[in-house]
């Protein structure tokens, strides 16, 4: 062979070294192989492992018979219920601690982060110092805290505190007065009804007093009569029950809620309401001074000028932050296990213990979790939807 | 709900002097609402803080925090090998006043007004508290030093401006010197891990959580922002998965499963795991940080980098990173604070860190019951540490700032 074929392979070997295509290709290759290999040496060790053990990977045991008591549960709920069952049942509780936990973290951080702008210094101090206190000190601490040395020193049940016969609190937990109407839920889709209904009067008489220059009085008295209407339905309507203290301790009737889930709602509720309300203070401060001054010039008093004015343009820039604090809330919740309340991670971790199957279980964990989250900011993501600018 | 402005560096500042008399009348009581609102607070005030002050002048027994100083600081750590805890401690304290010398090395005074004052009133402090006051002589001898290696190092500092590269350099030495110290071996004797905790662990498994997922969390950033399609969503999934889950079901999980993904045998220590599950979780979040930092560095400085032919790797080393880390350090700093207060979860699995060793503190039948002052207590170290390093994290930021 008198010709050289070296070179010419020599050649596509520079070009090929030369090309960024080559290199993109070839790192994702690369990247895949040793990650693939480092995943492998794990699943291998892992499969001895499992049958050294005798157990195989699989969701089986969720249909057995779980075998173990909790606490409370909104569920009807026995001992030899399937792992399964028991784990809904976890998740209910974690669900009513979270939905819970939402409203009044946002009611407090709301109010904590307006209240930071107030003209009354006291107020401003107050607010200042609780966001200052709760987010520098651990969740966990501040739950035992509330759980231990303030929910805990309550006196015994036979000694209750009975706060106008509507809330009564001991050591073992609190009654507070709860709807218990036959029909509830009807009537709680009544009153939804007639809160859409004057949502629709309330526009219409926005438009007619814009476009035909009209007082907009019939309207007003019928939004009235609605509002007297919805009152009456929430006093009467609903049933309310409340708890009649029993003389050994303990009382029948009204909701009774259990100092474990007492205590995780209040720890999470200020420690989540703190971030809330820099998120808020955050958002106020990023609307527009010039905003403050065209409401002021049109002689607005302070209180209107933060409702109609600053408050909604806030509220785009509070929106998107303030998902990732309920989506924190809802994980943060995981901590009432220290105190012993029944919620997911807890019935999970005891699920664990007793059949020894940690993969399975974090898997479960981990889906219920991520679904857990994507609903919620599902739900942001359609309120951010409607708070952003209408640009016409 | 009445409001003012926001504050505003625009706001004219009010030259008057007014009598404090004025100043009531309009910071408290400008209308009735105010003035109700202000009667309302103040009574809550006075009913609050006078309960609280009652139950900790009588009712409340302190005992239980200086007789266990110790547990909180160490953990059960042999008390005859005591001495290398304030050794670490005199160590970290050299390095920390080095380090504030060099960066104040361009301040007119050092010692301001407000620092004097602080120092007074934490060495007041030592000798006042009864916790600390048996090992005031030491504290207030670290104390000293903090204050002369401040010195030395701002005059150093002036004399050799490439110093403060050597003192990061010190810094990450200190980490295994610190390790060393703690562990032993080496001459040293050996302190197995069971007996490491207190304060000592929060701040190791802090510091260790954070500097170990830094390169990691550096690298999923860099990778959710490839245009490599693989890189991308492995990142993407990584992150999401793991910033999906409580960091509880991370730590207990990584307990048990570790050692199952292991070839038989092999069972790595407690604390190790401990700080896998940690570095693994707290990466996800870091990395989010940094692909904010990445995200505020303008595209030209990339486009710019490439005009010069400088590759990828190089571009990203040399231009973007340093910027974007720049830009991102409160955040990471905020994400310290929220990782040092995550490692109360490590009393979970069996850790006696500060919050652990306070729980078997209060499991001891001598003190009984004693929440509410154990809990205020380490609530107070917590709150302290987390609370300064928020503080120096701001005034990075104000250091930092070079925008225009």
């Amino acid at each position: 062979m008198v010709s050289n074929p070296d070179t010419s392979s020599q050649f596509d070997l520079k070009k090929l070294l030369r090309d960024d295509r080559f290199w993109k290709i070839a790192f994702q290759v690369i990247t895949l192989l040793v990650l693939g290999l480092i995943l492998g040496y794990f699943l291998v060790n892992l499969n001895i492992n499992l049958t050294r053990q005798g157990t195989r990977f699989g969701f089986g045991f969720l249909t057995s018979p779980a075998g173990f008591s909790i606490g409370e549960s909104s569920l009807k709920y026995r001992p030899n219920d399937p792992y399964g069952k028991a784990l809904l049942v976890g998740l209910v509780n974690t669900i009513n601690l979270v939905v819970a936990g939402i409203v009044l973290a946002t009611v407090v951080g709301v109010t904590a982060g307006i209240s930071s702008f107030s003209r009354n210094w006291l107020l401003h101090k107050i607010s200042r110092a609780y966001v200052g206190l709760t987010r520098n000190v651990p969740l966990l601490l501040q739950l035992l805290f509330w759980y231990f040395a303030v929910y805990g020193v309550l006196p015994a049940p036979d000694q209750q505190l009975n706060w106008a016969n509507l809330v009564i609190a001991s050591k073992r937990g609190v009654f507070i007065p709860w709807p218990a109407a036959s029909g509830l839920w009807a009537w709680l889709a009544v009153l939804l009804a007639i809160a859409i209904a004057a949502f629709f009067v309330w526009k219409w008489r926005i438009q007619l007093i814009v476009e035909q220059g009209s007082t907009g009085q019939p309207q007003l008295w019928l939004l009235g009569g609605l509002a007297l209407l919805s009152g009456l339905i929430f006093l009467f309507a609903l049933g309310w029950e409340v708890p009649e203290a029993q003389p050994g301790g303990g009382a029948t009737g009204g909701l009774r809620l259990s100092r474990e889930y007492v205590a995780s709602l209040t720890a999470l509720v200020f420690y989540t309401g703190a971030f809330i309300a820099e998120i808020v203070r955050a958002g106020i401060q990023s609307v527009a001074k010039g905003q403050w001054e065209a409401a002021r010039s049109l002689g607005l008093a302070p209180g209107l000028t933060m409702r109609l004015i600053v408050f909604p343009q806030a509220l785009r820039v509070i929106i998107p932050p303030l998902n990732s604090e309920f989506i924190n809330l809802a994980k943060n919740s995981s901590l009432a296990f220290a105190v012993a309340y029944p919620e997911l991670y807890s019935v999970a971790n005891t699920t664990f213990n007793q059949t020894g199957r940690p993969i399975e279980v974090f898997l479960i964990l981990m889906a219920t979790y991520l679904l857990m989250n994507l609903v919620i900011t599902i739900g942001m993501n359609t309120l951010n939807q409607t708070v952003q600018f209408k640009e016409r | 709900m009445t409001t003012t402005l926001p504050p505003s560096p625009f706001a004219p500042s009010d030259v008057r002097k007014i009598s404090p008399r004025e100043w009531i009348k309009k910071n408290l009581f400008s209308d009735w609402f105010n003035g109700s609102l202000t009667i309302i607070l103040v009574s809550v005030l006075v009913l609050s803080v006078g309960n609280l002050l009652r139950w900790a002048l009588t009712t409340a027994q302190w005992a239980v925090i200086p007789n266990n100083m110790g547990l909180y600081m160490t953990g059960l750590y042999p008390a005859a090998q005591y001495w290398r805890m304030w050794v670490l401690l005199a160590l970290v304290c050299v390095l920390a006043g080095l380090s504030w010398g060099v960066l104040g090395r361009n301040l007119a005074t050092l010692f301001s007004r407000q620092v004097l004052m602080g120092f007074a009133i934490v060495c007041a402090g030592f000798v006042l508290f009864p916790p600390t006051r048996p090992s005031s002589p030491k504290l207030l001898a670290i104390a000293a030093l903090v204050a002369a290696t401040a010195w030395s190092g701002r005059i150093l500092g002036r004399r050799f401006p490439g110093l403060g590269k050597w003192v990061s350099l010190m810094w990450f030495l200190a980490y295994p010197a610190a390790i060393w110290l703690i562990g032993g071996g080496l001459g040293l004797p050996t302190v197995p891990t069971n007996d490491w905790g207190g304060l000592v662990l929060t701040l190791l498994m802090a510091v260790s959580g954070i500097a170990l997922c830094f390169p990691l969390g550096v690298i999923l950033a860099l990778g959710r922002r490839s245009h490599l399609p693989v890189v991308k969503w492995l990142s993407v999934a990584y992150i999401e998965l793991i910033r999906g889950v409580p960091l509880i079901a991370i730590l207990f999980m990584g307990q048990v499963m570790i050692p199952l993904f292991l070839p038989e045998g092999m069972r790595p220590d407690r604390i190790l795991r401990a700080i896998i599950g940690l570095t693994l979780f707290s990466a996800a979040y870091l990395a989010e940080n940094v692909r904010a930092g990445l995200q505020a560095v303008p595209r030209g400085q990339q486009e710019a980098a490439a005009s010069l032919g400088l590759n990828t790797p190089l571009t990203l080393g040399l231009i973007v990173l340093p910027q974007a880390l720049k830009i991102a350090i409160p955040a990471i700093v905020g994400q310290f604070i929220s990782l040092f207060q995550d490692t109360t979860l490590l009393s979970i699995v069996g850790l006696a860190e500060l919050l652990g060793i306070s729980r078997s503190v209060l499991a001891n039948p001598t003190y009984l019951g004693r929440y509410a002052e154990v809990n205020l207590f380490i609530g107070f170290i917590y709150w302290f540490f987390c609370y300064a390093m928020s503080l120096g994290s701001r005034k990075i930021e104000e250091k930092l700032n070079t925008g225009h």
